[in-house]
Formats: C-alpha cells, sequence, structure tokens
C-alpha cells in the first residue's frame, strides 16, 4: 500500500515534468472544449451544457494514450526492471498508473466545468453525483485500456499504432464528436458495442438531461464491470522486462476485453434504448422534432431538467 | 568454511533452444566478494537473475540468504541490493527523489543523504537523472543498491561501458565495501577487475564453471607460468613451439602464438634460435604476468577478451 502511494506521487511528478503531457491532457481537451463550445453550441449556455458531457468523456478517454505510451517507455529503457528487483508488485505499478493518471485528469475535468459555468453562463449541470462517478469509473477504465495495450504491445511504434486503431472508433462512432443521433442508424448499432458510447451517452444524459445515477446503472455497471476486467488483465499480461516478450495466449486474453461490450451490445440493439435517448437530448436542444416525444426530458428547448 | 549465505546446485535454465546455464554450482560465503568471470553471453547474468528472483529457473537448487527466490521472491528482494545491466531511470527523476523513492520500498532503510554523501552525488543531489554522466549514474546505480542496507549485493557488470578513470572510482567504492564485509556477488568480463576485487572467481563459459577459487589458487593451478605472445612473419607448424625450453603449453589463437613458459628468458632465447634455424622471423613479442586470462585459455582454448 506505501509503494503504491509513493509510485502515485512519484508518477504525477514525472508527469508534471512532461510536456507531451501539457499538450495532451490539457491543451487538447480545452481545444476541444473551445471547439465543442464555440463553434458547435453557439456560446449557448444549453448548448454548451449538451456538449459538456462529450467533451468530458473526450478528456476521461484520452487517459490510455498517456498511459500506454508511458509505460512502454519505461520498460523499453529498463526502468520497470530496477523496479523489479525491489518488492514492488506488479498491481502497485498499475494501479499508480491509474491512480496516477486520475488525479492528473480531474484537475481538466473541472475547469472544464468552470470554463462552462463562468465563461459559457451555464448554471444548471444536471446530476452531478453521476456525472462524477461516471467520470471516476471512466478514467479507471480507459486508464486500463491503455495498460492492456502497453502490455501486448512490444515497441513504442506499435503501441502508437494500436492506440490510433482504437481512438478513432471510440471518438467517431460514440458520439464524442458527433451527436449520435446525427449518425446514420447501422453506424448508431456499431457504437452499442463500444465502451466509449456507454460513457459519452452516460455523461450526457447526467449532465444535460440531469438523469440521476440509479438511471445509468447500465452505463456505470457495464463500464465498472469493464474497468475491474482490463485491470485484472493488465496484471496478468503485465511485463517487467523488454527481452520478455507477450505471451502467447495474451492475445486470447485480450480478447476477453471485448466481450463484456460485445454481449451488451447485442442486448442493447434488441431491447435498449440509446439512440432514442440520444435522441430525444438532441431533440430537446433543438427544439421539438417530428418524431415520437422525448421519453425522459419533458423539458422546453433551451432549459433542459 | 563457515556459513554459506547464497548457494547454488545444478542450476540449470534454457530459453527456448538455448541452454544459457547448464549445471552451475557454488556457494557463497558471508562477506565475501565472489566473481562470475567470462565473456559476454556465458550465462553470467542468467545465473545472477536467478538469483535475484527475477527469472525462473529450470532445475538445480538455489538458496539466497536462506530463501528460495522462485518461491519467496517477495522476501527475497528486502534482503538483496541490485546494479542491473541495462536498467535506467525515468530522465526527469532527481537523484535525491530516486534514492528517497527506492528506500521507501523497504522495511529495512539506510539514510539516503548518508549514501549521497558517500558516493559523491551531493552536488548532484537535484540535477535530473537525464543530467547525469555515465559514471555519476553507475554511482547512483550503486548507491540505490545499498538503500535498504542488503545483506547480499549484486553488482552485474558494474563497469562495462566506463571509461578507465571512473572504472577506477567504481572499483574505490567495491572496494570499501569489501572492507565493511558486504557479500557481494559480481560478473564482470574484466580479468583486471576480478583479481582486483573478488576473493573468489568462478570463471564461467558456455552456461558452466570451468574453473573455481581464488584468483592465486586459479593462476597457481594454470602451473605459474608467464605468458608469451608472438607474432611471427611466417605460420609455425603445429606443436613445434611446445619443443622448446620451459615451455608448458603452446597454441595460435587468432594469428597469435601463446606460449606459456616456467623460464621466459630461456624460451625467448630458444624461440629465436629456432626461428632462426627455420628461416622465420618475429614480428612482435608481449610478455604477460600470469593472469587469469591464462587460467581462461587454458581451460577453453579461447581469450577472454575479443
Amino acid at each position: 500500500m506505501r509503494n503504491f502511494a509513493t509510485l502515485t506521487r512519484m508518477r504525477i511528478q514525472l508527469t508534471l515534468r512532461n510536456k507531451m503531457f501539457l499538450f495532451f491532457s490539457v491543451i487538447m481537451p480545452f481545444g476541444f472544449f473551445f471547439l465543442y463550445a464555440g463553434v458547435f453550441a453557439k456560446g449557448q449556455p444549453a448548448g454548451v451544457r449538451f456538449f459538456l458531457g462529450p467533451v468530458v468523456a473526450l478528456t476521461v478517454m484520452g487517459s490510455f494514450w498517456g498511459l500506454s505510451a508511458a509505460l512502454v517507455m519505461f520498460r523499453e529503457q529498463g526502468i520497470l526492471r530496477r523496479f523489479h528487483v525491489t518488492p514492488v508488485t506488479p498491481s502497485d505499478m498499475l494501479a499508480s498508473s491509474v491512480v496516477a493518471n486520475y488525479f492528473l485528469m480531474f484537475p481538466t475535468v473541472l475547469i472544464e466545468f468552470l470554463f462552462a459555468r463562468f465563461v459559457f453562463h451555464v448554471t444548471d449541470f444536471g446530476d452531478l453525483l453521476a456525472t462524477f462517478i461516471l467520470i471516476s469509473i471512466g478514467t479507471v477504465s480507459f486508464a486500463s485500456l491503455g495498460l492492456v495495450v502497453a502490455s501486448v504491445t512490444n515497441t513504442m511504434q506499435e503501441t502508437q499504432v494500436i492506440n490510433q486503431l482504437l481512438w478513432l472508433p471510440l471518438i467517431f462512432l460514440s458520439g464524442a464528436t458527433f451527436p449520435l443521433a446525427f449518425l446514420p442508424h447501422v453506424v448508431q448499432n456499431v457504437s452499442l458495442f463500444l465502451p466509449a458510447t456507454y460513457l459519452v451517452q452516460g455523461l450526457q444524459r447526467a449532465i444535460f438531461s440531469s438523469i440521476p445515477i440509479w438511471q445509468l446503472a447500465v452505463q456505470v455497471g457495464s463500464l465498472a464491470f469493464w474497468a475491474i476486467l482490463t485491470f485484472f488483465l493488465s496484471a496478468q499480461l503485465f511485463r517487467w522486462e523488454p527481452e520478455v516478450k507477450v505471451r502467447r495466449n495474451a492475445k486470447l486474453l485480450v480478447l476477453a476485453t471485448i466481450i463484456p461490450f460485445l454481449l451488451l451490445g447485442f442486448w442493447e440493439n434488441k431491447y435498449g434504448n440509446i439512440p432514442a435517448q440520444a435522441q430525444s437530448a438532441l431533440d430537446s436542444l433543438s427544439g421539438p422534432s417530428k418524431s415520437a416525444p422525448p421519453p425522459d426530458s419533458q423539458a422546453q428547448p433551451d432549459s433542459p431538467k | 568454511m563457515g556459513n554459506p549465505i547464497l548457494q547454488v546446485e545444478n542450476l540449470v535454465k534454457s530459453y527456448g533452444d538455448v541452454q544459457a546455464v547448464r549445471g552451475v554450482s557454488f556457494s557463497v560465503e558471508e562477506g565475501e566478494v565472489f566473481g562470475l568471470l567470462g565473456p559476454n553471453g556465458a550465462g553470467k547474468t542468467s545465473i545472477v537473475e536467478i538469483l535475484e528472483g527475477l527469472r525462473d529457473l529450470d532445475s538445480g537448487r538455489v538458496s539466497v540468504c536462506g530463501l528460495d527466490p522462485q518461491r519467496d521472491s517477495q522476501a527475497l528482494k528486502h534482503e538483496i541490493g541490485a546494479a542491473l545491466q541495462s536498467t535506467s531511470l525515468p530522465d526527469k527523476l532527481r537523484v535525491m527523489e530516486a534514492l528517497r523513492l527506492f528506500s521507501s520500498f523497504y522495511k529495512r532503510r539506510r539514510n539516503p543523504e548518508e549514501l549521497l554523501k558517500r558516493f559523491g552525488l551531493e552536488e548532484k543531489r537535484n540535477a535530473f537523472y537525464s543530467q547525469l554522466s555515465g559514471g555519476q549514474k553507475q554511482r547512483l546505480a550503486l548507491a540505490m543498491a545499498l538503500v535498504n542496507d542488503p545483506k547480499v549485493l549484486f553488482f552485474d557488470e558494474p563497469t562495462a561501458g566506463l571509461d578507465p578513470q571512473v572504472r577506477r572510482e567504481i572499483y574505490d567504492i567495491i572496494e570499501e565495501l569489501k572492507r565493511e564485509k558486504k557479500t557481494i556477488v559480481m560478473t564482470t568480463h574484466y580479468i583486471e577487475e576480478a583479481e582486483r576485487l573478488c576473493d573468489r572467481v568462478a570463471i564461467v563459459d558456455h552456461g558452466k564453471v570451468v574453473a573455481l577459487g581464488t584468483p592465486r589458487e586459479l593462476k597457481s593451478h594454470s602451473g605459474g607460468t608467464t605468458r608469451i605472445e608472438v607474432r611471427l612473419a611466417k605460420p609455425e607448424p603445429d606443436g613445434s613451439l611446445k619443443k622448446l625450453e620451459g615451455v608448458a603449453d603452446a597454441r595460435e589463437l587468432d594469428g597469435v602464438y601463446v606460449i606459456h613458459s616456467h623460464r621466459p628468458p630461456k624460451t625467448i632465447v630458444d624461440l629465436v634460435k629456432h626461428l632462426e634455424a627455420e628461416g622465420n622471423e618475429l614480428v612482435s613479442l608481449e610478455i604477460a604476468s600470469p593472469s587469469l586470462e591464462d587460467v581462461f585459455i587454458e581451460m577453453t582454448g579461447r581469450r577472454l577478451r575479443d
């Protein structure tokens, strides 16, 4: 436990000394924020509130980028090797990565909320408890995804390629960049297989539609289960030494990380109403539309409750 | 002998089809500096990493501080300190932070300030790891091996890649640890290092211990001969140099004739006469006093250095 705490402190310190961190974890999220708030939402408080969920989700998901790169670099340079000969355990190493990442990401999210409040005059942030829980679980789950990526790749180049391959569908198909309701039906069906969709939609519903935590059980539950699974897998796959290659069964274990959202995706496609909820949220932003009345938001345009 | 703090019996380790360690046995007494001397790829690092609990063994028995490195690796790590090969620290970690961080991992700790002073790193206490020179990095690595006041120290090639002056600095540090009666297991491919620092040396080649003893024992075992190395204008037929006066052994290694002689002056005079008679010529001649290199040549038919 003590090792975990000192390692966490070290990771935070080192990250703050790293200029790349400033770009990926601070400048990029704020760039997204002002793009969404200023351009998409045209500075309207309701619009900013609508896009706050996706922006926060992008910030949260960005975790896995830096985390996987840092861990692979530590392994390639023989830094992990040095820790290997001390009493530090793989879980100390991995948990400290996740927790350090959480503390580093949180101020960015907080500043995004402060911008929304004081620059764009958003007064109602929906259900704060649900928002907080989703942010926390989302950070842990995407950080753990980063750890799995770090465990199954051997070089920095491989890591970056895999990160790109994961990142693009996660941000484009989940509603994080284009609102889910804008996407064609086929894409909506695909999006239900992605963990990112549950985070983005969950956050949007919590912040924009003021949905309380117990009505977000699917989002919170699936992400929490996935966080535990990916963290456990990353501990199984963890390698201290650069010359130790990925175990042969590792690829199979990685497939296990896909299973929860594969199953959930089928279920949601058949019985769920996430796209409908996304549609109704969009409708309540842009005024009532010809489609069916929104199931969970009877609010007036521009002032959702 | 007294009580071994470290024991290795019939240790075997393979990586795929390659047998890196092929039945190695030795034991190390408390307070002893024990060296594993051999060329790169001889299996020294594999042996040390198994002792540190970093790698699993295939067969054999190993005990360090009364613990099984494979089964009790967590407990063992509190008892040992190590300066490993090819490790590094994060670039933006400061010297003092590194010492504090690593000492925080252990139950038993030494004062990091004292280590900083002792290893001459006081001026560098706030320097980033990336700003240190090769020698400073190695001094820090040795200091970090001591943060938990370990019972056994492992130094894997502690001076590899350092220039001669820095190497001597590291020797001084290890000699001081030796005076404090620290148990040290070190690997090296430098003969000078093994002779100067080690109480006992195991010569390792192709995953086997080919000779073991104090440097003095090993050298006397090789017959207390002097090595004469000569280059000749024309090749000399096999065995003809063995017949010279006082010669114990003569062989050709990469174009150089290595002659081991009990009576060097006689041998040289005889050599010159012999060459004259054969119409051959001496290109160069070097005389080296007996060293572990001779033991290595005798045991393996090869040189330790390339």
